[in-house]
């Protein structure tokens, strides 16, 4: 079929005026070229672009930019460049000629109309371009606007290309041009079926506009492609289809009941609307009723009430009608979406699962801390949040004085550690310590270290957000088609969560630290008379467990805005995800922060247009998992659950 | 006999309170606004007392419970700029011409309220905010069942101590997340305003200020009197115990977690009832009002305060809240250090949360540890023994028995 079309083609070129030079052309059609009009100048200008004249190119832009001029002495054609007294003359073939004044020479002033000819003709010269960018520019123009024109130069281009990337371009777009522009049905619909469920945007940006329908009324069905027949009340409301109704002028439009009171106080004479006193007007009834009597008189323009307007709803039919006039086209198009839909159903499934996991990832590397600090030690720490936002504005001053992003995220995460890791054992030292066993007292008094510190962060770097700018390698994403993609940030944040998960393992299971700390939590009095400093150990796990809080601020503060607030954002749900999770269990916070975190996206997918929502029911779901696992996910036996 | 004492001089201290405040305000000593920090501090106070009631006295931090404050406003908002949106649309549509229409009003209100999140009906959660009696039943009933439904799954999960702190405190964030939305039906963020407008009520705010200052004294009369009674009778006695040691008292046969969600539950409404006065003083309810710091802040109170100790709370809240209206007022002076100045309306946070941290630490009984103190020789002699497992809280009861 595609061959066939291409030989048409290549019989269109082949005009009489074939192998001639340019000026050849331009001479013999002089009189057409200086009165040139849409109608007639299509020949001359296929004429041209087919010549093979390596000056075509230059002479049809000329003409286009009305830089072509016809000589007053002898008649002969020249190009024109502007200057400042007057013009330089070049001949067709490119010699300069000199200059010359405006009185030597008549410029062709071609109209709207014929320039647009003369574009559509220098596309397929930008398309064989001898540079590439320029071709691929010129493919990247017709792709972003396509137009039928631009399908005939674009396959005359095709067989000229060697370049095989550009060469797979054209013919993907020569492709979707064809299903929109072709002239032939069956070459549309064999171009619709040959692209199959592909995801690329551009197949369902050319796909979508050939079925797109019109609604109407019609008292019989209407000629063109019909989609489908409407119900009123099942497939539109009344009022839709009444609207219908009187958009197309078959029906008198519908009272409002600001027209019926304007035009009641418009006749009011007495205190009487139609025979009704105005004290009984309090209602619509009554209105109504005043109305319909000033209808009779003639007073008023005629208008439908509810029951007539249902009845004329009745004695009209309603159709989905497609605005593209083949029906094999549109159900080859339709079943195509259908079939692309369910494909990018599959890959939003993938990338929603995607979504899930950075969130889940995020969630884990916040939660972690106090995994160790509330899972481990059981130290309720309100705080926690404030090291995470301490561990932010720590990258953020680094960056201040480091200004090679790189090196300063590298600088920042384990000076980061740092801190948190001194603010943690300054507070163990001075607070927790004397808490130990009083929970609650615990959860008061690192409450109020948080607003505190909140309110020192606030003071000290101002309520703005502070920028805390990733390093360009990070910028971006992977893709890997039009739906499924994922930034860089949190493929780093991901791999992070994931460092810290072995790490966590490694020092617990593998440490003599972790094996002391595990010894401390459940039985301190044994572990001490092991020989172990229970106050030692705790001091360095509570310090452990906040400095990862500081490193999860500087993942965090990436993505995210650096306030003195950032870390109030992620307590509770840190929180969540270790309790719901199993206290005490890493594992238990790695299957909560997966579980909240892919909940949570699969609610804000069902729920898009509201991420609060999502939330609210995120916690709502929390609240009732909890009914039915009291102690997690992954809950702890025997010995190692302690009391 | 100590605790008849006590809710005699609490009664007495209230009364002379309210009458050198009204003496004041009607010879312009006391400013009306300042009248109105007074009243909104005597429902706070209201909101501590329950506090007490379920954390000194039942042993449950519970960290939601000025979500319930809040509802309570939210409800009798409803219809306070209901009943007002009505008076202002029925005075339009009067001069109009023609005699409005029941679908014009309702029209009028639903765009006049609603507008602001670019909605024109009104949602079903309106239906009854017509009627102020109805309303008043859903200040009680919206909180109370809210808290009934969540207590119940929460203390038959046997979901207890820090736990049930962050459950709560999870529950008031999902909450104040949903009243954040404009499709909550309670317009969104832009929360209800202009309730300091009674309906029909064509007093000025100094006399409408008054009003509520008293109600806000009765009621905080009312709640000492009625909570006095609970705690010191043998209802009193079972929830201190189950604070003391739970396992025991289920043992003992008792249903904890019955006890558990009954002291939930009137907790919750008590506050419900004490946002209802504190919200049409205030002017203006917002979804930020249910962020989980404030249901923190009333812990805060009670921790200053004394818990185990209803007039420590009553003190507690009204200390804190009024000491910090006054440093945040910016009417402290600041204090120059030569390398800066500490300003009180940026510092004063940071000087409550160490408080608060010393207060935990050195003084787990609060401000009124200072009354038994000065008490003291009237308390029998223990001959050393602690007062029980946990000495953060209090057993005046045993102590004083």
């Amino acid at each position: 079929m595609r061959t066939l079309l291409i030989c048409l083609f290549a019989l269109l070129s082949v005009t009489p005026l074939r192998a001639q030079t340019v000026a050849e052309i331009l001479s013999a059609n002089a009189g057409l070229i200086e009165k040139s009009s849409r109608q007639t100048i299509a020949p001359v200008i296929d004429a041209l672009a087919a010549s093979g004249d390596p000056m075509a190119a230059e002479v049809l832009a000329a003409w286009q930019e009305k830089a072509l001029a016809i000589r007053k002495g002898d008649g002969a054609f020249v190009l024109l460049k502007t200057t400042s007294d007057g013009y330089e003359v070049r001949d067709l073939t490119g010699a300069t000629l000199g200059t010359a004044t405006k009185t030597d020479v008549t410029e062709l002033k071609p109209n709207a109309g014929v320039r647009a000819m003369i574009a559509t003709a220098l596309v397929q010269f930008t398309l064989s371009d001898p540079d590439i960018s320029k071709r691929q520019a010129a493919l990247d123009s017709i792709a972003k606007d396509p137009k039928p024109e631009a399908l005939l130069p674009l396959r005359a281009a095709i067989k000229l290309e060697k370049a095989p990337t550009i060469l797979a371009q054209k013919q993907r777009l020569e492709q979707l041009l064809t299903l929109r522009f072709d002239a032939d049905p069956a070459a549309r619909v064999a171009a619709i079926t040959g692209f199959g469920a592909d995801l690329g945007l551009d197949l369902r940006a050319a796909l979508n506009p050939l079925v797109v329908t019109k609604r109407l009324a019609a008292s019989s069905p209407p000629d063109g492609n019909i989609a489908r027949a409407l119900q009123p009340g099942r497939d539109l409301s009344q009022t839709e289809a009444y609207d219908l109704l009187v958009a197309a002028g078959l029906a008198l439009p519908r009272l409002t009941i600001e027209a019926e009171r304007a035009a009641l106080l418009a006749n009011l004479t007495d205190g009487m609307v139609g025979g009704v006193a105005l004290a009984d007007l309090a209602s619509q009834a009554a209105r109504d009723r005043a109305y319909t009597a000033l209808e009779a008189e003639g007073r008023v323009p005629q208008a439908m009430t509810d029951a007539e307007a249902k009845a004329a709803v009745n004695d009209f039919q309603f159709y989905d009608v497609y605005v593209e006039p083949d029906a094999a086209v549109t159900s080859a198009a339709s079943a195509a979406l259908t079939s692309i839909g369910y494909r990018v159903d599959f890959m939003q499934a993938a990338d929603l699962a995607l979504d899930g996991l950075s969130l889940a990832s995020i969630y884990f590397l916040a939660a972690i801390g106090l995994a160790i600090t509330f899972g481990v030690m059981g130290v309720i720490n309100m705080a926690h949040g404030e090291f995470i936002t301490l561990g932010a504005y720590t990258g953020y001053v680094v960056q201040q004085w480091v200004p090679n992003y790189t090196a300063s995220i590298l600088i920042a995460l384990p000076l980061a550690f740092a801190v948190t890791f001194a603010a943690g054992v300054a507070m163990e030292r001075l607070v927790i310590r004397h808490l130990y066993k009083r929970p609650l007292e615990t959860l008061l008094a690192t409450f109020g270290i948080s607003i505190a510190l909140q309110q020192i962060f606030k003071n000290i770097f101002g309520t703005q957000a502070r920028p805390l700018t990733s390093p360009a390698w990070l910028d971006g994403a992977l893709s890997f088609n039009d739906v499924v993609s994922i930034s860089y940030i949190r493929i780093a944040i991901f791999v992070l969560a994931l460092v810290f998960l072995g790490f966590f393992l490694w020092l617990m299971k593998r440490t003599r630290l972790g094996l002391e700390v595990r010894a401390v939590t459940q039985n301190p009095g044994m572990a001490a008379s092991m020989g172990i400093n229970p106050d030692r150990i705790n001091m360095l796990t509570f310090g452990l467990g906040s400095g990862i809080a500081g490193i999860a601020g500087v993942a965090i503060g990436l993505f995210a805005k650096v306030t003195s607030e950032l870390g109030t954002d992620y307590i509770v749900q840190s929180f969540m995800t270790v309790v719901v999770g199993g206290v005490g269990n890493i594992w238990g916070t790695l299957a909560g922060a997966t579980m909240i975190g892919g909940l949570q996206k699969m609610i804000e997918f069902l729920n898009p247009s509201n991420t609060l929502a999502a939330q609210t029911y995120m916690i709502l779901f929390i609240i009732l998992f909890i009914q039915f696992r009291p102690r997690g996910i992954i809950a702890l036996r025997g010995r190692a659950a302690g009391d | 006999m100590r605790n008849q004492k006590s809710r005699l001089i609490f009664v007495l201290v209230l009364a002379l309170f309210t009458i050198l405040v009204t003496i004041g305000a009607q010879n312009g000593l006391v400013s009306t606004s300042f009248v109105k920090t007074l009243g909104k501090t005597l429902c706070l106070c209201i909101a501590a007392l329950a506090m007490d009631l379920i954390w000194g006295y039942a042993g449950i931090l519970s960290l939601g419970h000025m979500a319930f404050f809040a509802l309570g406003g939210y409800m009798i908002g409803m219809w306070l700029m209901y009943a007002r949106t009505e008076e202002i649309v029925v005075a339009s549509l009067a001069n109009a011409g023609l005699p409005a229409t029941p679908e014009e009003i309702s029209q009028g209100i639903a765009s006049q309220i609603f507008g602001v999140v670019g909605a024109s009906d009104l949602p079903m959660i309106w239906g009854f905010a017509h009627s102020l009696p109805l309303q008043l039943m859903l200040v009680v009933l919206l909180p109370g069942l809210l808290a009934l439904a969540f207590g119940w799954l929460a203390f038959r999960a046997r979901v207890t101590g820090v736990y049930l702190s962050i459950l709560t405190q999870a529950m008031t964030l999902a909450l104040a997340l949903y009243l954040f939305q404009n499709d909550s039906g309670l317009r969104g963020n832009n929360g209800l305003s202009g309730l300091q407008n009674l309906p029909g009520v064509t007093a000025g705010q100094q006399e409408v200020s008054l009003w509520f200052f008293w109600a806000a004294a009765a009621a905080l009369c009312i709640t000492y009197i009625g909570l006095s009674a609970i705690v010191s009778g043998k209802f009193g006695s079972v929830i201190r115990a189950i604070r003391d040691d739970e396992a025991r008292v289920r043992f003992l046969g008792y249903s904890v977690e019955a006890y558990k969600l009954f002291v939930f539950t009137l907790t919750s409404v008590i506050v419900a009832l004490a946002g209802a006065l504190y919200y049409p003083q205030a002017g203006i309810i917002n979804p930020a009002e249910l962020a989980p710091i404030a249901s923190i802040y009333l812990a805060v109170w009670v921790a200053i305060g004394g818990r185990g100790k209803l007039y420590g709370a009553v003190i507690g809240a009204a200390v804190v809240s009024l000491l910090s209206s006054w440093f945040t007022g910016g009417r402290a002076p600041s204090i120059p250090l030569g390398f800066a100045t500490i300003d009180w309306v940026n510092w004063w946070q940071v000087l409550l949360g160490l408080s608060f941290v010393c207060v935990t630490l050195f003084a787990p009984k609060g401000i009124s540890g200072i009354f038994d103190w000065v008490a003291g020789a009237a308390s029998p002699d223990r001959k050393g023994a602690p007062l029980g497992r946990d000495d953060g809280s209090l057993q005046e009861q045993e102590a004083l028995k």
